[in-house]
């Protein structure tokens, strides 16, 4: 019971909900972001890539505690800089793998070594790392929506070709999308998005954000619109359900908004096993009624070998 | 210069093509004289190794060339080129009249089949949509217009039955029409083709090569076709670019695919033997060469062959 008390309390909620308005406004606004931006993390094969860029962000954010600014500008500037080493050293997924594999550790290293010099509160050092409900104050929080207004519009303008070159690549440099560009501005405003991420649900969570509920969208739906709007009610849901959960204990946000997004993903792919099931059996079907090609004219004997 | 020059003269070139049907035998520029492709002593070398030079090739509209050699020959560099991701050594290259740029919105690009993996939010309508408005900045819908054109394709190609299956659920050969459609839904005025037919059985060959063949005689575009087998599109080709070791010629199946011919361009014994509709071409060196099923490899005599070229 005092387990359960710890985890779930809920007494003065009412005057801590408007104490942390704020935090639920940004929470809701990181879903937004996290929701729109984890398809295309998923679709270019870029989780572990997330992974990397919110450890630099973490040193970033360290560094800057350390030295008394601010701690969003340094996260910003970590991730800004992890995100383009990545995009700009890492174009095959092979190298980008490495690259993050030497960054990681490299940025985890430094954000230790800051924190450990860092002489302030404590709870600032754990915050960094696996999230926070401190009370956002007014100028952070338009910090936080400016810098998600600028991910999402970017990835509004750049949506149909960015997804172009995310799936098909050859294809899409070959009809002149611009696809290697994309890619850096697909890495901009990951590291943005990570940056911001980090605020709320730490460093090492983040892919709960950037990718969980993407995945979860992916084994319901292959729609190209459903699938982003599925992922963004799924990742504002963690976000903003994780917040109003630990509200009334003294724990981190961040196991609350994990558990949901699992929790979410669980039921999604749950589901999705059966969809699949359905759609191999119409694969079966299509091949026993002539594989689908009702419009070519079935000729005499062909002259069409064998391949060797 | 050992290879043999193709004729220049526009509406000149004489070759006859017996495979393909009458009024597709002139190899020359139909409407307007216009090439869509034009190549100029283009030269294609990595560091000290040529792998074509003094190539003077016009690609017609409506035409369809078979690039045919032994992996290697620089076929798959030669469609880079003309994705301008691979720079001329030598010599000029122009697409529809101007010099060739990265990608271009009326080059459809067929590449060898790579399946979709999972995860990837698409369905077999989006696919092709997106040869339509992939390359559009901005989420405005598509148009009714589109999206009727988007429909009438996934017709033509035979992908009605699984427009709305996510394309990672599609087999092999309805992944690979949904490519087709996707390339020609740009109406593109060249179609470039990277060994589309690998991995598929003979059932779907037939279906893209037929594709293929029909949206050139449609809407007048050009194809170029890398392969490194020609029987499955050998009713269809016009005109052969054969490359190996350095060298090239080019002319009709039946002028480019003999013995004499690729003996002089290999530089070494080879036998072309026509059975049953297919063309077999035997190198001099088998024994060195592995094969799969102890059958012949249809054009890689082991002499001619050449390691490393990127993605063949």
């Amino acid at each position: 019971m005092d387990f359960l008390s710890t985890v779930f309390s809920f007494q003065d909620y009412g005057e801590l909900l408007s104490i942390v308005q704020n935090s639920i406004w940004a929470g809701a606004v990181l879903g937004v972001v996290g929701g729109l931006i984890g398809p295309f993390v998923v679709a270019r094969n870029m989780p572990f890539a997330v992974h990397g860029i919110s450890e630099l962000s973490f040193a970033g954010a360290s560094a800057s505690l350390l030295f008394g600014v601010n701690v969003v500008t340094g996260s910003l500037v970590g991730s800004v800089i992890a995100a383009l080493l990545i995009g700009v050293l890492g174009s095959r997924a092979r190298d980008r793998n490495s690259i993050i594999a030497v960054l990681m550790p490299f940025g985890l290293g430094l954000g230790i070594l800051c924190l450990a010099l860092y002489k302030g509160r404590a709870a600032n050092k754990f915050g960094l790392l696996t999230g926070q409900i401190v009370s956002v104050d007014n100028p952070q929080l338009g910090m936080l929506i400016v810098i998600s207004a600028i991910v999402v519009v970017t990835l509004l303008v750049i949506w149909r070709p960015l997804m172009f070159a995310s799936v098909d690549p050859d294809v899409a440099a070959a009809a002149g999308v611009p696809v290697r560009t994309l890619a850096i501005v697909f890495m901009l405003a990951l590291g943005l998005a990570t940056a911001v991420s980090v605020q709320i649900v730490g460093a090492l969570l983040v892919l709960s954000l950037l990718v969980t509920p993407a995945a979860a969208a992916l084994r319901l739906t292959s729609h190209p619109v459903l699938v982003p709007v599925l992922s963004t009610v799924f990742a504002v849901t963690s976000v903003v359900g994780g917040i109003l959960l630990a509200l009334g204990g003294g724990l981190p946000i961040s196991p609350y908004v994990t558990s949901i997004s699992f929790a979410i993903w669980v039921v999604c792919r749950i589901v999705g096993w059966r969809k699949d099931r359905r759609g191999r059996d119409r694969i079966a079907d299509r091949d026993d009624t002539a594989g689908g090609e009702p419009r070519l004219p079935v000729g005499p004997e062909t002259k069409v070998g064998v391949t060797a | 210069m050992a290879a043999d020059e193709h004729r220049r003269g526009e509406g000149g070139t004489d070759e006859v093509t017996a495979l393909a049907t009458p009024d597709r035998t002139v190899a020359a520029p139909r409407s307007g004289g216009a090439s869509v492709l034009a190549l100029r002593d283009a030269g294609l070398a990595y560091g000290s190794r040529t792998l074509w030079d003094g190539l003077d090739l016009d690609v017609a509209p409506g035409e369809f060339l078979a690039v045919l050699g032994p992996n290697g020959a620089g076929k798959t560099s030669l469609l880079k080129t003309v994705l301008g991701q691979q720079r001329l050594t030598s010599g000029t290259m122009s697409f529809l009249g101007r010099p060739v740029r990265r990608g271009h919105r009326r080059i459809g690009y067929i590449p060898q089949q790579r399946l979709m993996e999972a995860g990837t939010p698409l369905r077999a309508r989006d696919m092709i949509a997106q040869g339509v408005t992939g390359h559009r900045w901005g989420v405005v819908p598509a148009s009714r217009v589109e999206r009727a054109r988007v429909d009438r394709i996934l017709d033509e190609v035979g992908a009605s039955a699984f427009a709305n299956a996510p394309v990672a659920e599609l087999s092999g050969g309805e992944q690979q029409r949904t490519r087709v459609g996707q390339a020609i839904a740009a109406d593109p005025a060249l179609l470039l083709c990277d060994e589309p037919l690998i991995s598929l059985d003979l059932r779907h060959q037939r279906g893209v090569t037929e594709l293929i063949d029909r949206q050139r005689r449609q809407r007048d575009a050009a194809v170029l076709f890398v392969t490194h087998d020609v029987n499955p599109i050998l009713d269809v080709v016009d005109r052969v670019l054969y490359i190996a070791g350095g060298r090239f010629r080019i002319g009709s199946p039946d002028e480019v695919l003999r013995a004499d011919v690729l003996s002089e361009l290999y530089g070494t014994p080879v036998d072309v033997v026509r059975t049953m509709g297919r063309i077999v071409i035997v190198g001099a060196n088998d024994a060195a060469h592995e094969h799969h099923c102890g059958e012949v490899d249809p054009h890689a005599p082991a002499s001619a062959t050449v390691s490393d070229e990127g993605r063949l």
